[in-house]
């Protein structure tokens, strides 16, 4: 399904009226899949179940319904089946914490000697899962090349255990083990893992990130991806109100600014190589105004302002933009 | 077809005609020849259709595993002490599950300190896991065990692991027949899961349970491992007569007939307990034997019903619970409890010691003449242990 | 029961050796058990490796300690354990080495030994003329087949092929042969007496 590089009027609707059905996002159909229900028990603004509707739906698009998905312990299994109900309309396995794409794996193994590889997989989890507890039987996974799309929700933080930093918490974000304490408040600089890049080194036949800002661009990846075979991996950004400090109804401007400033680039890759990225649509937004929307960066604009850690920051941003060309292309 | 192999080979061997559909496994001494021998069987197309995945670790064998049975393939793995532990969470969730796994454990000493040799300290860390645990007395036994494993396993949505001696009898050479694949067949149907990842019928495998339900998804294991101690007898006779031998399962009775002294042991080292009885009946002395083939679920009533003339009981242990004494004894006191027969521990083989014909004659002597301590450490080396209690 | 016990170092095939005694024994109609002291695996350290054989089913795990027979592959293990433990009067030594019996010092265990049941054969060498490789286990095998007469020389050539791909099957099926005619030849010559092949039973 291939979306026109369009730039018009409401163009981050994910109906966009002004579209062609057939060009319209999966959510802006009226027979969208719905698989994931409402009645569901997220917080009110949750970037996760958002994010999961929406690539579930997509994957469940791409893939007539043949799909089964193995979830990892973490926020989005646990607001989504609280016994006696679930909100999934989709085959789907809780796994452990540390294991689902080890247990997507298996499913897809089983699939296959079945002779049914017709039907995907979909392995997904949060960041703690993903990028910490997981890491081994993610990378198994990619090393063996098992044939698994594996969907991050990246909210950076273990939001579901009360906001705990994790693998995938950016530098000076206030968590509740990285306390807004000291001379060097909130998650130290020189950690965490990229685990884009590091999937990029596994050379799985495709990953790519994304986030809730943009539900055309999120749905686009899934199809991508599920055009492939074998390990693929998907990143996608989900700001979480209660563990970033933000307005409910600011999930998805963050998640655009994220992208705006360059801390969170937008690209694919194929078999270790990039081979697109999505340019900045203007000048790059100063990282400045992204983190004071977030009470988790809340420390950083007291008095005296922490200017010299905002230049860390945007030192990272800066970064980004040149590692991945990311600027925009002045008009000739 | 009767053949002389190692008990691995005959391990992976049944496990073939079983026919899974996944196989999973992380190596770890004294089980990897087993998974070695599958792995060769798939790529030969001698199992087939199977996938045989190469994992990262215990943790994402179990895992791997877990996913396949889910989605409708019988799995199968194999591990030993450290990977027992290493798959712990995974241990407890696929029995939480009702995935009807089947896992040999190459019964293995756990660390610290770090030992490869044979003792039962790693299955009986996981006894509360809701695996059934059988343990194999020889390498037919293993072999036969595995059958009765899947099927018991697929019937009750419930786990199994059989437990086989790591060295002992993993990687002993001894006489095994091998069934054929008709007859395996014709005990082991086709798997036909529970409930299963169906994109035409979905359902949510593994959802939160609070406080309001855990209890009776909790009950309801308890009484699926109940129903377990009735099939294994019923299963065991079926196998028997389908592969035309006994299979000996929950218990292994051995000249229990006027045994006013009993060894109850389990696994490899029952062979030489049974030696050890025919000497001692040689030599006047009312001593008998009862193998445990079923730990878990423990046969309790059968053993009450085996145990109800003797004397005294001597249960000869290859783990311990350090402070307390004996695991397997704990189970037995409470089965026996208000039966007039009193029950030593004799700890043995810890870490691969050689478990001797001579010191079992000497234990048990001393237990018929009611001479023997409630605990005791088998051929434990007093010097050695001196200047460390000297120390203390 | 005949019990024998398999000295050697890791990487000689000591294991092996126990192996395809085990096999042979079956193969001639008889219950066997082999199986390996679980050492260390690395290459050079002490081995054993037990095998049991019996008319009736085998039932005792223990490592064998009252040896029928003791084969040792590596000689040098004499100065550094007790390799003739337990050995039973009269009990059969096949040793592996191209020195004799003084050049041995086998006096040092004459105690222990009986001298028409103690054979020398250089089954390392007769491995490498064969197969080209320094692993007697398969020679030492046929040198057992004469020495004890306990397994047949056709039982020990078809284990050999069984667990072996060719040409090293067909090498080692070689010396496994030449052992057997060599030790043949140094019980004739050495004492006149004919081998007895009766299985000893053993307290």
């Amino acid at each position: 399904m291939a979306y026109p590089d369009v730039r018009q009027t409401a163009d981050r609707t994910a109906g966009n009226r002004l579209l062609p059905l057939r060009q319209r996002a999966v959510q802006a159909d009226p027979d969208r899949p719905g698989t994931l229900a409402s009645g569901h028990r997220a917080c009110q603004g949750c970037g996760e179940a958002l994010g999961a509707r929406w690539v579930l739906d997509a994957a469940m698009r791409a893939t007539g319904g043949r799909l089964v998905t193995v979830n990892a312990t973490g926020c989005l299994e646990v607001f989504t089946t609280p016994y006696p109900e679930t909100a999934w309309r989709v085959a789907w396995l809780h796994s452990l914490f540390g294991n689902a794409p080890a247990v997507a794996s298996g499913v897809a193994a089983a699939l296959r000697a079945q002779g049914r590889t017709d039907i995907r997989v979909v392995g997904q989890g949060g960041d703690g899962g993903t990028v910490d507890i997981g890491f081994g039987t993610l990378s198994g996974m990619f090393e063996r090349d098992d044939d698994v799309l594996y969907v991050c929700y990246d909210n950076e933080a273990y939001m579901n255990t009360g906001v705990q930093r994790s693998g995938a918490t950016p530098p000076a974000a206030r968590t509740s083990t990285t306390p807004a304490l000291g001379p060097a408040p909130g998650n130290p600089f020189g950690q965490g893992k990229d685990v884009p890049r590091i999937a990029m080194a596994h050379e799985v036949p495709y990953v790519a990130t994304a986030t809730v800002a943009d539900p055309r661009d999120l749905e686009r990846k899934v199809f991508r991806a599920m055009a492939f075979r074998g390990a693929r991996y998907l990143h996608v950004l989900v700001p979480c109100p209660l563990g970033w400090g933000a307005a409910p109804h600011d999930t998805i401007h963050l998640a655009r600014l994220a992208v705006q400033t360059g801390l969170f680039p937008l690209f694919e890759a194929e078999a270790g190589e990039v081979v697109a990225v999505t340019r900045l649509p203007g000048p790059k937004v100063p990282v400045a105004e992204y983190l004071r929307r977030q009470r988790r960066y809340a420390h950083l604009f007291a008095e005296p302002p922490r200017t010299d850690v905002i230049a860390a920051v945007q030192a990272i941003a800066d970064r980004n933009i040149a590692r991945y060309g990311l600027e925009v292309v002045p008009d000739a | 077809m009767r053949d002389q192999v190692e008990g691995s080979h005959a391990i992976a061997r049944a496990v073939v005609r079983c026919r899974p559909q996944v196989v999973c496994a992380y190596p770890i001494s004294p089980q990897t020849h087993i998974v070695e021998a599958l792995a060769a069987a798939v790529r030969t197309g001698e199992l087939a259709p199977c996938e045989f995945v190469n994992v990262e670790s215990e943790f994402a064998a179990l895992s791997v595993a877990i996913g396949a049975s889910a989605a409708g393939s019988r799995a199968y793995t194999a591990t030993s002490s450290q990977g027992l532990l290493f798959m712990a969470e995974a241990l407890y969730n696929a029995a939480g599950l009702g995935l009807p796994i089947v896992m040999t454990v190459a019964n293995r000493a756990l660390g610290a300190p770090i030992n490869i040799w044979n003792d039962h300290s790693d299955s009986m860390s996981q006894r509360d896991s809701g695996w059934v645990q059988l343990y194999a007395a020889s390498n037919q036994h293993a072999a036969d065990l595995h059958l009765l494993a899947f099927r018991l396993a697929e019937e009750l949505s419930v786990p199994v692991m059989v437990c086989v001696d790591g060295f002992v009898l993993t990687h002993a050479f001894e006489a095994v027949d091998l069934p054929d694949a008709a007859r395996v067949d014709r005990f082991l149907p086709a798997f036909r899961p529970r409930q299963v990842l169906d994109p035409e019928h979905p359902v949510s495998i593994g959802a939160m349970v609070g406080p309001d339900a855990f209890t009776e998804v909790r009950y309801l294991a308890h009484t699926t491992a109940l129903r377990a101690t009735d099939r294994i007898p019923a299963l065991a006779a079926e196998l028997a007569s389908v592969l035309g031998r006994p299979v000996p399962a929950p218990l292994h009775p051995y000249r229990l007939a006027g045994a006013e002294t009993v060894v109850v042991a389990l696994g490899s080292v029952l062979g030489t307990v049974q030696d050890t009885v025919d000497e001692l009946r040689q030599g006047g002395r009312k001593v008998g034997a009862l193998g445990l083939t079923a730990f878990r679920p423990f046969p309790a009533a059968a053993l009450r019903q085996a145990l109800t003339g003797a004397t005294r009981v001597v249960v000869l242990e290859r783990a311990f619970t350090p402070g307390v004494g004996g695991i397997v004894t704990a189970d037995l006191r409470a089965a026996l409890a208000d039966l007039d027969v009193s029950a030593r521990t004799v700890v043995a083989g810890l870490g691969g010691r050689a478990v001797t014909r001579d010191s079992l004659r000497r234990v048990l002597t001393a237990a018929h003449e009611d001479a023997l301590a409630p605990l005791t450490f088998l051929d434990l080396r007093r010097d050695l242990v001196a200047s460390a209690e000297r120390g203390a | 029961m005949f019990q024998v016990r398999i000295h050697g170092r890791g990487g000689q095939g000591v294991v092996t050796a126990a192996e395809l005694l085990s096999v042979a024994a079956f193969l001639d109609g008889r219950h066997a058990q082999a199986f390996p002291s679980f050492g260390s695996e690395r290459t050079g350290a002490p081995v054993e490796a037990y095998c049991r054989i019996s008319p009736r089913p085998i039932r005792l795990r223990e490592p064998v300690r009252r040896p029928d027979a003791v084969i040792l592959q590596d000689p040098s293990l004499r100065k550094h354990l007790d390799v003739f433990a337990g050995l039973a009067p009269g009990g059969y030594v096949l040793i592996n080495s191209q020195r004799d019996w003084r050049g041995l010092d086998l006096d040092a265990f004459a105690d222990r030994l009986t001298p028409d049941r103690t054979v020398i054969v250089p089954a390392t060498q007769l491995a490498l003329v064969h197969t080209g490789r320094p692993l007697p286990n398969a020679a030492l095998l046929g040198g057992f087949a004469a020495l004890t007469g306990l397994i047949s020389l056709s039982a020990v050539v078809v284990a050999i092929r069984r667990r072996f791909p060719d040409p090293v099957a067909e090498g080692n099926v070689a010396a496994a042969r030449a052992a057997y005619r060599q030790v043949q030849a140094s019980l004739s010559v050495g004492t006149g007496l004919a081998v007895d092949g009766r299985e000893r039973a053993h307290a």
